[in-house]
């Protein structure tokens, strides 16, 4: 048993030593040089096709690098995005079923209103474009055994999970009696329209019921305008013995979970949420909740009290040098919400991105990689 | 607060306005930043990179050509062509690493990108000074109390007596030789400074205290020392092994020592360079320097004064700017440590117009006045006196007398 144990941290060393060749970089810094997707200490995708499924939805196709997992069916991955010079982070659900063979995957855009990320990605971005990404993560998942009758509810954007599932389905030859109910604004702004026809030609089992919410000629009948009791009852009389799976807008999710905790469905009902919560406006003067996630501390900090102070106050003791704004030893990462800063009264809530506690005050709630 | 404690002939008002004028001009900057600036910082990076393994990659390629191979053109001529040229060009890898990216990443002039791959915290630099002792003694304290007497470390280095105000002993009379020691061992002696091994002689603090700071320096330094002189000679060794079991090719030790004097020569290139323009930032004539007292409740504005007056800049192009990694700027970086260096180019002429208008110094120069008055301080200032080579006489005798009225 010793032995073992010191022959694994002799193998271990001698492991190491390529990168000893590197120092202080690591080997896979010169890889990626050559080829991005070789890199092993982050994970990199190339955009290699990038198209448009409606006026403003693209689905760009990606190549992930050699440390890629596959994704299960209604999994998300999250994408780095530079936006005007800034890595950000955003989370698209993978489109495509994992039985893909080529090593691709795909992810299907909005181009939100005065989204940047989005914007970025569906209007800015080219094939050749590397970007970091990470691995796939979520538990919108199809149970498995699969059910035998399904009922997809999508709204929007809130499509590509369930195409990614519906492609898996049918890929592994498994796609139960399914009801699809797809809403969208009017026949023009189907994501994946032609797909999701061509599937229910050439699939008996699958039955896709298209609901317009803002049809040209305005709504006519239940097979129009929002989700609604009345309206699911007509489209699939049987949705109480199926298993339901629903992505889309806020409102649409909203009325659906109302409507099955009062017919005590609710068990059958799996939600997938990509809108965010309410945006944190920080007020003028107004302090907020600071919570110090790595020492698990939670306190009350006003808007003129500078952050390094109140963790003190708390017991901590932050690494910090000149405690002036100049030197960065107390650079804190900004895990959600905003601060100020205090020299000249700015906003920040670059979320991942850097706070300089010294010079940072809370504005509204905030927590702080400390 | 009483103006007279710094040597300049504004009142608190303008002061504090030249503060105002100089936060506009950051946050313009900080505004403005963007795609252009990730793109700059990235190509660098990444030419940097592939300069490093091409340098590294000629000088075994040189090794092909000793003589002791035979063929046509293995001769002295070509193999020392190309070892010097691939130590060159690993030396000016070494310089851009350390200069424009790792000394202006570690500032974090580039952590508003939110790039994990170009941030203060992680970076490490190809330099045997580890990054989180620089980070503490240059970021920190040579940034913060920039030319103060006694705080700011940089102050000839603990070694050399590079401003009149400085007290003379016997010891600064050989310091044209510790000067040039100290070039030659630059990135060593910077690696050693930053424990304050001085502290420790003196009784301020003990051995058992900076335990961990000195196991992290000598583990920085085993590991540079590694990776130039043991592990790249022996692997272009371990590539000429065939050839020596068969009789041919150039004796194994004469091959590890050839590439191991250029990994030499590279990082002895990348000292003297970065001891040049570092030497350029602080110590030439008519820079300003500070006491303690005349720093007690500095504010933000008296902050950017003290670093206009105790900076540098050296006239240069956009080729020099470069390779001293915009520190030719060194003006615009002490008043702004942690704005991209790209940008130190475009606000230079506002800060110095600034200066112009408030009657202030903005010290600047020719690369060879700059060193050339440096050279000249550290020889003259090894004998006692030279008071004429420090700051303006005029604003001297002012602030003496300001002071004397004080008390």
């Amino acid at each position: 048993m010793k032995a073992a144990l010191q022959k694994s941290s002799f193998l271990s060393r001698v492991a190491s030593i390529p990168r000893l060749f590197a120092y202080p970089l690591r080997i896979s810094n010169y890889l990626e040089l050559i080829n991005p997707l070789w890199s092993s200490h982050r994970l990199m995708a190339r955009v290699v096709k990038v198209w448009d499924e409606t006026k403003n939805a693209r689905t760009l196709t990606l190549r992930p690098g050699r440390h890629w997992k596959p994704h299960r069916a209604g999994q998300y991955v999250s994408i780095r995005i530079p936006v005007a010079g800034k890595l950000e982070t955003r989370y698209y659900t993978i489109s495509s079923p994992p039985e893909r063979t080529d090593g691709c995957f795909t992810i299907t855009v909005k181009a939100v209103e005065g989204g940047r990320g989005s914007h970025s990605l569906v209007r800015d971005l080219r094939v050749g474009a590397y970007l970091p990404i990470g691995l796939p993560d979520g538990d919108f998942v199809l149970p498995d055994p699969v059910p035998e009758k399904l009922l997809f509810i999508t709204g929007g954007i809130g499509i590509t999970p369930a195409m990614s599932m519906l492609g898996s389905l049918i890929a592994r030859k498994c796609l139960p009696d399914s009801v699809h109910l797809h809403y969208s604004p009017n026949e023009f702004e189907v994501v994946f329209d032609r797909q999701l026809k061509e599937m229910a030609r050439t699939h008996p089992q699958y039955r896709l019921a298209r609901v317009f919410t803002r049809p040209a000629d305005g709504i006519a009948s239940l097979n129009e305008g929002h989700f609604s009791p009345a309206q699911l009852d007509k489209l699939c009389p049987d949705w109480k013995d199926r298993e339901v799976f629903a992505c889309g807008p806020e409102t649409m999710l909203t009325a659906l979970t109302t409507h099955f905790e009062r017919t005590r469905m609710a068990a059958k009902l799996h939600l997938e949420r990509f809108g965010f919560g309410p945006l944190n406006v920080p007020v003028e003067g107004v302090g907020g909740h600071v919570r110090l996630v790595k020492s698990g501390l939670e306190v009350e900090a006003d808007a003129s009290t500078n952050l390094l102070r109140v963790a003190e106050q708390a017991g901590l003791k932050p690494k910090h040098g000149c405690r002036q704004g100049i030197c960065h030893t107390c650079n804190v990462r900004l895990i959600s919400g905003s601060v100020r800063d205090l020299r000249t009264g700015k906003i920040f809530d670059d979320l991942g991105g850097p706070v300089q506690i010294c010079v940072s005050a809370a504005a509204g709630n905030c927590e702080l990689d400390l | 607060m009483p103006t007279g404690r710094m040597p300049v002939k504004l009142t608190d008002a303008q002061i504090e306005e030249i503060g105002r004028e100089l936060d506009a001009m950051r946050h313009e900057v900080i505004e403005s930043r963007g795609d252009r600036d990730r793109r700059y910082i990235r190509n660098v990076i990444k030419s940097q990179r592939g300069l490093a393994l091409g340098g590294r990659v000629i000088i075994l390629a040189s090794i092909l050509f000793l003589p002791a191979w035979g063929h046509g053109l293995a001769t002295y001529t070509v193999f020392l062509s190309l070892l010097v040229f691939g130590a060159f060009c690993l030396g000016l890898a070494k310089i851009i690493e350390n200069m424009e990216i790792a000394h202006n990443v570690m500032h974090a002039q580039w952590d508003w990108m939110m790039d994990e791959d170009v941030q203060s915290a992680t970076w490490e630099w190809d330099n045997v000074c580890a990054s989180a002792e620089w980070k503490v003694s240059h970021n920190f304290k040579h940034h913060t109390w920039t030319n103060v007497l006694g705080k700011d470390p940089d102050v000839g280095y603990g070694m050399l007596r590079v401003s009149p105000e400085q007290r003379w002993k016997p010891y600064y009379l050989g310091q044209p030789i510790y000067a040039l020691i100290l070039a030659v061992f630059f990135e060593w002696a910077i690696a050693i400074q930053g424990l304050e091994l001085g502290r420790v002689f003196a009784g301020k603090t003990t051995l058992r205290q900076i335990r961990s700071q000195v196991v992290m320096t000598v583990k920085k330094m085993a590991a540079q020392i590694m990776k130039d002189y043991v592990l790249w000679p022996l692997l272009v060794v371990a590539l000429m092994i065939p050839f020596a079991f068969s009789g041919y090719g150039p004796a194994l030790l004469a091959v590890f020592l050839w590439v191991l004097a250029a990994n030499g020569a590279a990082n002895l290139f990348r000292n003297f360079w970065t001891y040049l323009i570092i030497f350029c930032g602080h110590f030439p004539g008519d820079v300003y320097v500070f006491t303690k007292k005349q720093v007690e409740d500095e504010t933000r504005a008296r902050w950017y004064v003290r670093q206009l007056l105790a900076s540098c800049n050296i006239r240069s192009g956009k080729f020099l700017n470069f390779l001293s990694g915009n520190l030719s700027h060194q003006i615009e970086h002490h008043l702004f440590p942690d704005l991209p260096s790209n940008r130190y180019q475009e606000l230079a002429p506002r800060v110095r117009a600034m200066a112009d208008r408030f009657e202030l110094p903005y010290n600047t120069g020719s690369l060879i006045r700059q060193f050339g008055s440096t050279v000249w301080k550290i020889l003259r200032l090894s004998f006692p006196g030279g008071a004429s080579l420090g700051m303006k006489w005029e604003f001297k005798t002012w602030n003496e007398q300001q002071e004397s009225t004080e008390s």
